[in-house]
């Protein structure tokens, strides 16, 4: 229930006053922000570091607090229009604008340190437990982590790469857990959580990039053969190399599709969340009625969704590793005959 | 749109998370857990396998078992069975020397019955043949000189009835 409540909380407390600019609050929900808002606050953020690189490679480390309602500090502030609108830019001599280089701690990048620390504390808790407690079934919590690590590597991984499970396993193991734990913590919505990390395309880009990665850098002989020189018919790879250069896009092609199935999917689930809890003040404008109205059936709608969305979380996580799998297993192929499945 | 362009913080610093978490529990985390995870399964595979065999082992103990108690039975009535036949046999082997002991016995008391008949007979007779000669000394009156051919004679006579007889 929490979680259905508190984004109307959060957005009530914040246009309580003025009008409400539907697209602008949700793009500020699905965006990065520097600092981390309090709970049912917008005035009082938690402070996050920023890191900047400016134009002659100076670094610049301060305190997200000193650029908050539009103050600038050493010769920084957070742009309010134009291209980097809400981002942070130094401003040279002439009062010009420039972006720097950018690595602060933003709220994502938080969340995503919080993500990661979650992740090593579920695989420190199996690993002690196993320490201690050598061939024996964990109990309670750990129980339910190790179930996920045997339902992702004993129906995913070992089943997919056979014997090269072991190889490439545990990456596959980290990347479930982080998109996990991302997903998940997606969902509530304030502190810890609240950051849409898998619903920013930068996050699942990279994550793609790994497979890519994982893939390409550890595939076999026979792999990069039917990229450059697969069994078509002669005219179809010279002169002109057209199949090479499909199965070449074809490469680029995967983990573009993981990048975008993840991010599109966590994205769609924030916005129709946001969307639902934003109706109430639009239909605000028409009076008590149907103000009530539109609460009752929002509130549903987003706990329903928000439900939903546990599912779609556990369900994306679950299909990125599965397809991450799939490539990295297809590009371990030896020869004609496909590898041994256990 | 904000939304579709990666921003470069954030993918420098997934790029730096992720790949320590890789490294980091691809090197101390999964692959011990991951084994771990198989050994127990091995394990309970095992003892899967080991009860199976002692429930298998259990069945055909109990049936060696049963094998050997029906086995035990059917001596045991052999045995019986044996003894049974033994006693009848002791019985008519007794019963057998008994008879030949009566009978043994039955002969030497007709041996010597026909001896006392036959000594008594030859009493008989030599009393008889007294008396036919006294009988004989009566009716001639008179002694006869040669007692012994008279009694020869007698003898001779009474063989002749007796053979007739």
């Amino acid at each position: 229930m929490l979680c259905a409540v508190s984004p109307v909380a959060a957005v009530a407390s914040e246009h309580s006053s003025e009008g409400v600019d539907p697209k602008g609050v949700i793009f500020h929900h699905l965006g990065d922000q520097y600092g981390w808002a309090v709970p049912f606050s917008h005035h009082h953020n938690i402070p996050l570091p920023i890191i900047v690189i400016d134009e002659e490679g100076g670094w610049h480390v301060f305190s997200s607090a000193r650029l908050e309602h539009g103050a600038s500090y050493d010769g920084f502030k957070i742009a309010t229009e134009g291209d980097y609108h809400g981002k942070v830019v130094g401003v040279k001599a002439d009062g010009s604008e420039y972006r720097p280089i950018d690595i602060s701690i933003t709220k994502n990048v938080a969340a995503l340190f919080i993500s990661a620390f979650v992740v090593v504390l579920c695989v420190m808790c199996i690993h002690r437990w196993y320490k201690k407690n050598p061939l024996k079934a964990p109990r309670k919590g750990t129980a339910m982590l190790e179930l996920i690590v045997e339902f992702v590597y004993g129906n995913v991984i070992r089943p997919t790469l056979g014997k090269k499970a072991e190889k490439f396993g545990p990456y596959l193991l980290t990347v479930f857990f982080l998109i996990l734990v991302m997903n998940l913590l997606g969902l509530l919505v304030i502190f810890p959580g609240g950051a849409n990390l898998t619903g920013n395309i930068a996050v699942t880009l990279v994550l793609a990039l790994f497979t890519f990665f994982m893939t390409n850098a550890f595939g076999s002989k026979h792999y990069w053969k039917e990229v450059f020189w697969p069994d078509v018919p002669m005219w179809l790879k010279f002169p002109l190399p057209i199949m090479p250069m499909i199965e070449l896009f074809g490469l680029f092609t995967k983990p573009a599709a993981l990048t975008v199935r993840l991010f599109a999917n966590m994205m769609g689930g924030h916005i129709i969340v946001l969307v639902l809890t934003l109706l109430i003040f639009i239909f605000g404008a028409f009076g008590p009625v149907a103000t009530g109205a539109t609460t009752v059936v929002s509130l549903m709608f987003s706990l329903f969704m928000l439900l939903l969305d546990v599912l779609v979380s556990f369900i994306q996580a679950f299909v990125f590793t599965m397809l991450s799998a799939l490539f990295i297993s297809l590009a371990q192929e030896e020869g004609h005959h496909s590898e041994e499945h256990k | 749109m904000e939304l579709f362009s990666p921003d470069f913080g954030l993918i420098f610093w997934m790029f730096v998370t992720v790949l320590l978490l890789v490294i980091l529990l691809g090197k101390f985390g999964w692959p011990f857990i991951v084994k771990s995870l198989e050994e127990r399964a091995a394990l309970i595979d095992k003892g899967v396998e080991y009860a199976q065999n002692a429930k298998e082992q259990l069945e055909n103990a109990q049936q060696e078992a049963a094998k050997y108690v029906s086995e035990a039975q059917k001596q045991q009535a052999e045995i019986l069975r044996e003894a049974a036949k033994m006693r009848t046999q002791i019985i008519e082997e007794a019963k057998e020397a008994a008879a030949k002991e009566a009978q043994k016995v039955m002969d030497a008391a007709k041996l010597s019955i026909e001896q006392a008949r036959k000594e008594s007979e030859l009493q008989f007779r030599s009393e008889v043949s007294q008396f036919a000669l006294q009988i004989a000394e009566q009716v001639v009156r008179r002694d006869l000189a040669d007692d012994k051919s008279q009694a020869e004679l007698v003898d001779k006579l009474l063989n002749e009835v007796e053979s007739k007889n």
